[in-house]
C-alpha cells in the first residue's frame, strides 16, 4: 500500500480547485484519481458559455474554464491518474481503485472528496406509462450530442426546468430538432432567469408552470407523451390533460450529490442535501475526509464550486500539515421552516470568533427576508436580502461570529412585508 | 443459412420456458432451431416478474404447477451453478395480518405437507425475530425454507447460451405467423417471409401460446393476460429484508410482495389487473395502492430509494394450470402454454420433461458431447482483488470500469457481447450484466455501452439499438434527417 499526503477523488472543477489549493498551501504530495479518460469533469460536455463570470471575469465555455485550472494544475505538477474509479473509502482513509494497472490502495492523510453529481432520473420522479427508447436525462442527450456529435431525435419535449433541459432546448434547436415545449411542476422555474430569457423565450419555446407529464407512450419507442396542470399538492388535475406527439422527452428533473462511497466509508448524510454532513471547513463527521462541490450540496455555478473548492483544498492542507488548533466548542447549525437546507450542519469552533460562510437555499420565492443567525440568547447577525428564490443558491459571508457559550446556532429566513 | 433445410425441432418462443427446452433438448443428438419474434431473448414475462422460485406449497396438489414447480425449485440451485446465474436459496415468509390469515396458513401448511414441501408455522414473535423490519402488526407467518431468488434475466440468458454452446440455432426477429403440416413434417411461416420445416414443434409462445398453437388447431386454453406493476428499490442494505415477504394469498393471487433480488435491490409488487396483451405501462393509482400495502407489511420500507418502476404480463390461462402435453390431433406438436407464475420456478423442469418428452418421440441418442456448463464470467467480487489483477494484467479492460453503480468493467461487456446468445442492444447488456439496472440507471454509462457495442458488432453508433429494431439510441449525423424513419 502506497502512503500519501492528499487523494482528491474526482478531477472536475471542484477537483481541481482543490487540488491546486491544497498545493498553494504547503501541500506537494497529491494525488487526483479520474475516472473519465480526462480532467474537466462535466464541463467538458457544456460547451456554451455562461460559466467563468464570477470567478475570472470573462464569459467562458466549459471547456475553456477547465481547461484554465488543468493548466495551473500542470504548472504545480500535481499528478493524477485518468480512467481510474474509486470502488471503495474506509473510515481509516484507505482507498481503493481500479484502473488499467490494476486494483490498488492507497493510504491517505487526509482526502477531499469532490465526485459530482447525477442527473435525477424518471424511475426516481415515478412517471408513469410505458418504458420506451426515447427517454434521457438532459445530461445524457447533452452528451450524445457535444461529445459523440449526434442528437437523440427530432421532436423534443422537456420535462423540468432545471438548467441542463434550458440550455439543451437551445442546443437542441440549433442543431435541427423541434423543441416543442418545457413543463415545470412547480410554480416557478427552477432555471437561471438568464437562461429562460436565452434559451426558451429567444427560440418561443413556451414554459408551462405548474405543469407535468402524467403518461409516457409508446411501447418499443417513444410516441408521445400526455401533460397535465397540477395543484397546489402538485397533483395532476383531471380535466387538463394534453397529448404531445414526441420522439424524445428530456427529463431535467433535478440533480443529486452522488455520495454513496463516504456513505459506505461512514460519514454521516445530512438528509436535505443527500451529500455528506460537514463542519465550516467542509470536513465530514471522519476527520481528515473533506467534501466539497456537487457531491456536497448541488451547485448552481462551476464558479461557486471552485470557490467552496479552493476551501476544501485549503482546510485539507492546514490538517495535514497540522496548523489546526483544538476544538473548543461544537454546534450544531439549525434553520428555520423555509430554508431548504444550510451548509455547514455544525461547527467545529477553534477560536472565540471565526468568519464563517453559510451556503443555503430557500424553499419559496420570497421578495425580501430579514436573514437572521442566532443562538438561544441573542442575535448573532442579521441583514437583508431580496428576491430569494429556490434556484439561487445564497452564500452569507460572517465575519468573526461569535462560537462560544452555545451550542447551536440557528438560520432563520423571514419574510418582510 | 440453408432455409430448406429440415429440422428436428423447432421450438417458438425464447422466453425462460422455451431456452429452458432448448438447452434439456441439447443433452440429445437433435437439430434444434428456436425461433423468437423479439430483437433478444427472455423479452416478455421472463423479463418482467418477480425473480422468484417459489418453494412449491402453493399451488394445488396433483396440478402441473404443483408438480414442475416442486422438481423446478429444487433443481434451481443446481442449474444456476452449472449456468453462472445469480441464485440465492433465501427462503419465503407468507405474513398473517389475522386470525382469518392464520387459518389460511393452517391450509397452506397442510398442502405443502402434500407437496412434498417443508414448511413452518412461526408465531409473530418468531417471524419478527428473523425480519425486525416487518410491522409489528403481524399476527404470525409461514416460513418456506427452500423458496429463492434468482435473476430472470440471466437464467433465461444463459439457458440459451449453453443451448447454443451445445450446438442449438436461434433466430431473432422471427416471427410466426403461420403454420402448415405437410404429411408428417411442419413448415413455418414467419413475418419476414422465411420458411422454416421441422419433424417437431414445440410452442412456447408465453403470452401468445394460444395463437401460435391457433395456426395448426383450436387451443382448448385462453391465454388471459393479467399485468402486474412493481416497484424497483436501489441495494441500499442487503438485511433490511432477508426473505421474499408475501401476503396472505386471496383467490385473485399471491398479493404483493417484498423481495431482494439477486443483486440486492428490492421489489415491491406486483399488481394483478386484466390488460391488454400488448399493455406494460405503469399507472400511479396502481402503483400507490401497492405502495400502501407494502408500507402495511414494512413501515420502514425506503421508498425514497426507488430507482425505477416497471410491469410485466403473466400468462395466464382460463384452464388455470400449466397446459404441458402433445397434441391431439397434431402428433409431434408440443404445447407448452399458460406458464404462469410459478413458471420461473417450473421452468427447468418444464424443460427436463418436455425435452425427454421428445427424446422419446423422436428416439433421439444422447449427445455425448453435451457440456452442462457455460463459460464463468468474470467479475470482481468473484474473484477477489489479488486475482482481479492478474487478470487486469492480461487485459486491462478489465480494469476500465463502465459503470460506476454495479462495477462493471469493459472486459465484462464486451465478454457479454462476443458469447452465444450474446447481447447486441443496450437492454441486453443490462440484462446480461446489469450496466444501467442501478441507481443512475445508465445516465452514467448508456453512451459507453453505446459505443463499445458499436465497436465490437462493427456498426457505427446509430445502429445500435436500445431494444427491438427502430428502437435506435442516436440519429446518424448531427444534422442529416436521412435517418427520421
Amino acid at each position: 500500500m502506497i502512503n500519501r499526503d492528499l487523494v482528491i477523488v474526482g478531477g472536475g472543477s471542484a477537483g481541481l480547485a482543490s487540488a491546486i489549493s491544497a498545493y498553494d498551501n504547503g501541500v506537494n504530495d497529491i494525488l487526483i484519481l479520474e475516472r473519465n479518460g480526462e480532467l474537466g469533469g462535466i464541463l467538458n460536455q457544456c460547451i456554451h458559455p455562461g460559466f467563468g463570470l464570477h470567478h475570472f471575469n470573462e464569459e467562458l465555455t466549459g471547456p475553456e474554464y477547465a481547461h484554465k485550472y488543468i493548466e495551473e494544475l500542470k504548472k504545480r505538477n500535481i499528478q493524477y491518474f485518468l480512467n481510474t474509479q474509486v470502488i471503495s473509502i474506509s473510515n481509516e482513509k484507505i482507498i481503493t481503485y481500479i484502473n488499467q494497472t490494476g486494483v490498488n490502495t492507497i493510504k491517505a492523510k487526509a482526502i477531499v472528496f469532490a465526485a459530482g453529481c447525477n442527473e435525477r432520473t424518471r424511475g426516481q420522479i415515478s412517471t408513469p406509462g410505458c418504458r420506451p427508447k426515447g427517454v434521457y436525462t438532459a445530461g445524457l442527450a447533452q452528451r450524445y450530442l457535444n461529445i459523440e456529435g449526434r442528437l437523440v431525435g427530432k421532436k423534443v419535449y422537456i420535462l423540468g426546468s432545471g438548467d441542463i433541459g434550458l440550455i439543451m432546448a437551445r442546443r437542441m434547436t440549433l442543431e435541427g430538432a423541434k423543441v416543442l415545449g418545457v413543463s415545470e411542476i412547480m410554480p416557478y422555474s427552477n432555471g437561471l432567469k438568464r437562461n429562460i430569457a436565452q434559451c426558451l423565450n429567444d427560440f418561443n419555446i413556451p414554459l408551462r408552470l405548474s405543469n407535468t407529464v402524467t403518461k409516457i407512450f409508446g411501447r418499443d419507442k417513444l410516441e408521445g407523451i400526455e401533460i397535465s396542470d397540477v395543484d397546489s399538492n402538485l397533483r395532476p388535475i383531471k380535466g387538463t390533460e394534453k397529448y404531445i406527439e414526441c420522439d424524445t422527452l428530456l427529463l431535467s428533473v433535478g440533480l443529486y450529490p452522488f455520495n454513496s462511497l463516504l456513505k459506505e466509508a461512514g460519514c454521516l448524510v445530512n438528509k436535505e442535501t443527500k451529500g455528506s454532513l460537514v463542519d465550516q471547513n467542509l470536513e465530514t463527521s471522519i476527520e481528515g475526509i473533506f467534501s466539497t462541490g456537487n457531491v456536497l450540496h448541488v451547485h448552481d455555478l462551476v464558479d461557486f464550486v471552485s470557490e467552496e473548492s479552493e476551501r476544501a483544498g485549503k482546510n485539507a492542507a492546514d490538517y495535514i500539515l497540522g496548523k489546526r488548533s483544538n476544538v473548543i466548542n461544537k454546534l450544531e447549525v439549525k434553520h428555520s421552516l423555509n430554508v431548504g437546507y444550510v451548509i455547514p450542519s455544525i461547527i467545529n469552533a477553534r477560536s472565540e470568533n471565526e468568519d464563517i460562510i453559510f451556503s443555503f437555499r430557500v424553499k419559496k420565492n420570497i421578495k425580501k427576508a430579514s436573514i437572521i443567525l442566532k443562538n438561544s440568547a441573542k442575535i448573532l447577525y442579521s441583514c437583508i436580502k431580496k428576491n430569494l428564490v429556490p434556484s439561487e443558491m445564497i452564500k452569507l459571508k460572517v465575519k468573526n461570529l461569535e462560537l462560544i457559550g452555545t451550542d447551536n446556532i440557528q438560520l432563520e429566513v423571514i419574510e418582510n412585508e | 443459412m440453408n432455409l430448406n433445410q429440415e429440422y428436428d425441432v423447432i421450438i417458438i418462443g425464447a422466453g425462460v420456458i422455451g431456452c429452458a427446452i432448448a438447452r434439456y433438448l441439447m443433452r440429445f443428438d437433435v437439430n434444434l432451431l428456436v425461433l423468437e419474434k423479439h430483437n433478444d431473448v427472455g423479452d416478455e414475462a421472463s423479463g418482467a416478474n418477480s425473480g422468484i422460485v417459489h418453494s412449491g406449497y402453493d399451488p394445488l396438489p396433483g396440478t402441473n404447477k404443483a408438480k414442475f414447480n416442486v422438481i423446478g425449485a429444487n433443481m434451481m440451485k443446481s442449474v444456476c451453478e452449472e449456468l453462472d446465474v445469480a441464485y440465492e436459496n433465501i427462503g419465503s415468509l407468507t405474513i398473517s395480518f389475522s386470525e382469518e390469515d392464520n387459518a389460511t396458513l393452517e391450509k397452506l401448511h397442510e398442502r405443502a405437507i402434500k407437496n412434498g414441501v417443508e414448511t413452518k408455522i412461526l408465531t409473530k414473535e418468531e417471524t419478527l425475530e428473523i425480519e425486525p423490519n416487518l410491522s409489528s402488526e403481524i399476527k404470525g407467518a409461514l416460513l418456506a425454507p427452500s423458496a429463492g431468488i434468482v435473476s430472470p434475466f440471466a437464467l433465461t440468458v444463459k439457458l440459451m447460451e449453453n443451448a447454443m454452446d451445445n450446438g442449438a440455432q436461434l433466430m431473432l426477429n422471427e416471427e410466426v405467423v403461420k403454420i402448415e403440416k405437410i404429411g408428417e413434417i411442419y413448415k413455418v411461416f414467419t413475418k419476414k417471409g422465411n420458411e422454416f420445416i421441422a419433424k417437431t414443434i414445440v410452442d412456447a409462445a408465453g403470452l401468445y401460446s394460444d395463437e401460435v398453437l391457433e395456426f395448426i388447431e383450436k387451443p382448448s386454453f385462453k391465454v388471459t393476460p393479467r399485468k402486474g406493476e412493481y416497484f424497483v428499490l436501489d441495494h441500499f442494505n442487503r438485511n433490511f429484508i432477508k426473505h421474499t415477504i408475501f401476503m396472505c394469498p386471496t383467490k385473485v393471487g399471491k398479493g404483493v410482495l417484498i423481495s431482494k433480488t439477486t443483486s440486492g435491490n428490492y421489489l415491491v409488487g406486483p399488481s394483478n389487473d386484466s390488460c391488454d396483451i400488448t399493455d406494460v405501462s405503469t399507472d400511479s393509482e396502481t402503483l400507490s395502492e401497492i405502495k400502501k400495502i407494502a408500507l402495511k407489511i414494512c413501515p420502514t420500507l425506503p421508498f425514497d430509494e426507488n430507482i425505477r418502476q416497471f410491469s410485466g404480463i403473466r400468462p395466464n390461462s382460463d384452464v388455470d394450470d400449466f397446459v404441458i402435453k402433445e397434441s391431439e390431433k397434431n402428433p409431434n406438436f408440443f404445447i407448452v402454454g399458460g406458464i404462469m407464475s410459478p413458471g420461473l420456478a417450473s421452468s427447468v423442469a418444464i424443460g427436463e420433461y418436455v425435452s425427454n418428452l421428445i427424446k422419446d418421440k423422436l428416439s433421439l441418442k444422447i449427445n455425448k458431447k453435451f457440456n452442462s456448463r457455460v463459460r464463468q464470467h468474470i467479475t470482481l467480487k468473484k474473484l477477489g482483488a489479488e486475482l482481479y489483477n492478474h487478470l487486469i494484467f492480461r487485459e486491462p479492460l478489465y480494469g476500465r470500469l463502465v459503470c460506476r453503480c454495479e462495477k462493471i468493467s469493459e472486459a465484462e461487456i464486451i465478454d457479454a457481447i462476443r458469447r452465444n446468445c450474446g447481447a447486441t442492444t443496450v437492454k441486453g447488456i443490462k440484462k446480461r450484466i446489469r450496466p444501467g439496472f442501478g441507481k443512475c440507471q445508465g445516465t452514467f454509462c448508456e453512451a459507453e455501452v453505446v459505443k463499445i457495442l458499436a465497436k465490437e458488432l462493427r456498426k457505427d453508433i446509430s445502429e445500435i439499438c436500445y431494444s427491438e429494431l427502430g428502437t435506435n439510441v442516436v440519429l446518424k449525423s448531427l444534422k442529416g434527417d436521412s435517418d427520421d424513419k
